[in-house]
């Protein structure tokens, strides 16, 4: 009997539906435009790129585009909150997260402003465009900062319901997402709630927790891992701040071993924070696949994802080192 | 509204100095000399121009104030307390721990403050998406941006006046206080914004360039603003930083410094006699 929780679409091999996370993005802002007449859009001269161009074609009159000024795009947004509206500031992760931090820091989440903020082209699987342009750092950027809720769903229909749990919720919200198709593992019955981790696959032996899209290949990992008799939990953590520290500490205590996937820096990223709660409530070895300290480079995405050790076999060689230590 | 002669005005500001003063010496540090350029400029806006409830800080109908030189926290605490979002008693507290009156101004502890700053180069942005935001909305309240002369270096600030112009933002008025001093020194040695009225020209604002310690042409050109349209408007505000105590004016030093007791004895002594030939 699967171990896979069942309102997943995911199986083992199965050929799914690809779709961007970007695309799912677009989709919640015509949804919540549709729904309300608070909701306004930012973008900084990407709006093709993000996917804003859906909502501007649709509601002209309330969407922005600041130009290539991220910092004032994010003040300006600021203000729509502070006359109650819903401001989301869409850019790629890089150009928000780093460019306009202090402004994010200082402006919105010290006056603790109800601005939502999009990091469009997150991760390495960017590609082409190289270094510059691939976010991997932007987790640590953001989620360093009081007031702030750091979001990471994993596909397309997650990040569509991400956009309107962040909506609804009071305050400032950072939501961070791909540019490259990815198989929607996740239905429209699949649960979110912000700060509620899930478990994707029951497992004692091992926990694999993800975020964004390294949920599906931690899941391939498992399948296979399977056939070796090591029997491996898969957590889907799409909210980084406020983490799910219970469930995470629930796993460490059940299978005292840790692996933690993420396409960001495992430093000070997601593996750093799992690993915050870790050694605090139950401590356990772990091991971190993401970016290790280095710049991100030109390719295609799946060239980019070997040589920067995210696929499935590189998530099954840390457990088979993580369980040694166990 | 109930506005106030020009002759009260000055009193008004007259005290607001010494209230400044008294607040940075009881802290033991804080920022007098742009406090006190701004003073009389500010006294002309709280009094006869805002709209605003005191009882009801986040009133729809309120114009906004961004205080983007978030510094002269001690002078925005004031004219907050004179005009009645609190007591004058809180003042003292000022830098203090668990005071609302912070080094640098935090809306998440005191009441009427738009947003917290203190970071220099962000509030007019800010002033400008509310402009928007309120224009979206129907809204004919106006909003106001104070600014000073040395965070015009910041890149930010031609971001947002770009954007003020573009959207014609009628209902934004930036107010610069143009002390020509900053922290190193003079701003035409540290780092040069001249010619700024012309800059602002160039990026399409309705300039007014006064004397901001002249109450009279302070009035006049809040009232140039308002009935300005089609675009913003930046009043450039010619001021003397550490105006109206002697020893302190057009002394780079007395940015961000603490008067002694004698220090404060004598200034708060020039500004007495000055209230009196007022």
């Amino acid at each position: 009997m699967s171990k896979i929780a069942s309102h997943l679409l995911y199986e083992y091999g199965k050929k799914l539906e690809a779709k961007p996370g970007r695309d799912g993005f677009g989709t919640a802002l015509i949804e919540l435009g549709r729904e309300s007449t608070d909701v306004v859009v930012f973008d900084a001269d990407l709006a093709k790129s993000t996917r804003t161009e859906w909502f501007w074609k649709e509601f002209p009159e309330r969407f922005f585009d600041a130009g290539i000024a991220e910092q004032n795009m994010l003040c300006m947004c600021a203000g729509m909150a502070r006359v109650g509206l819903i401001p989301f500031a869409a850019t790629y992760g890089v150009f928000v997260a780093g460019r306009a931090w202090d402004q994010i820091r200082t402006t919105v989440c010290y006056t603790d402003l109800n601005v939502k903020i999009a990091g469009a082209h997150a991760g390495i699987s960017v590609g082409p465009d190289g270094a510059t342009h691939q976010a991997l750092e932007d987790i640590a950027l953001t989620r360093v900062l009081p007031n702030m809720t750091v979001l990471s769903p994993t596909d397309f229909e997650e990040t569509r319901k991400a956009v309107h749990a962040a909506a609804a919720l009071c305050g400032p919200v950072y939501i961070r997402f791909g540019r490259e198709p990815t198989p929607v593992i996740t239905g429209v019955d699949s649960p979110f709630e912000i700060g509620r981790a899930q478990v994707y696959r029951e497992g004692s032996d091992v926990a694999i927790i993800a975020t964004g899209p390294m949920v599906t290949p931690a899941l391939d990992a498992a399948e296979e891992l399977a056939l070796e008799g090591i029997d491996a939990r898969v957590i889907n953590v799409h909210t980084i701040k406020p983490l799910d520290a219970d469930l995470i500490a629930q796993a460490a205590a059940e299978t005292g071993a840790i692996v933690t996937a993420e396409e960001h820096q495992v430093m000070a990223g997601f593996g750093g924070a799992v690993a915050e709660v870790v050694v605090q409530r139950c401590p356990v070895p772990m091991r971190f696949i993401g970016i290790q300290d280095r710049f991100g480079e030109s390719g295609e995405p799946d060239e980019l994802m070997e040589v920067f050790g995210l696929l499935p076999r590189d998530i099954k060689a840390a457990v088979h080192e993580v369980l040694k230590a166990k | 509204m109930d506005t106030k002669p020009v002759a009260e005005l000055r009193r008004i500001a007259n005290h607001v100095r010494r209230h400044v003063l008294e607040m940075i010496n009881a802290a033991g540090s804080g920022h007098p000399g742009g406090s006190l350029s701004a003073a009389d400029f500010t006294t002309a806006l709280y009094y006869n121009h805002l709209s605003f409830k005191v009882d009801d800080p986040e009133w729809e109908g309120r114009d906004r104030v961004f205080w983007s030189k978030g510094h002269v926290a001690p002078l925005i605490y004031t004219i907050m307390s004179e005009v009645g979002y609190f007591d004058n008693e809180v003042l003292c507290t000022l830098r203090q721990l668990g005071s609302p009156l912070q080094g640098h101004p935090s809306a998440d502890r005191c009441r009427g403050l738009e947003v917290s700053s203190g970071s220099l180069g962000q509030g007019l942005s800010v002033a400008v998406g509310t402009a928007l935001g309120l224009r979206l909305k129907g809204s004919d309240a106006r909003v106001y941006a104070i600014m000073g002369d040395g965070e015009q270096q910041e890149g930010q600030i031609w971001e947002a006046v770009m954007a003020g112009a573009h959207y014609r933002l009628d209902n934004l008025c930036a107010v610069l206080d143009l002390n020509r001093l900053q922290i190193d020194g003079f701003t035409s040695e540290v780092m040069n914004i001249d010619p700024i009225t012309l800059k602002y020209q160039a990026f399409n604002w309705h300039v007014v360039e006064i004397d901001g310690h002249d109450m009279a042409q302070c009035l006049d050109a809040f009232e140039e603003a308002e009935g300005h349209k089609g675009g913003p408007t930046v009043i450039v505000a010619n001021t003397v930083k550490g105006k109206g105590v002697s020893f302190m004016e057009n002394v780079a030093g007395w940015h961000g410094k603490a008067p002694s007791d004698e220090e404060l004895a004598a200034a708060l002594g020039e500004l007495e006699e000055e209230a009196k030939a007022l």
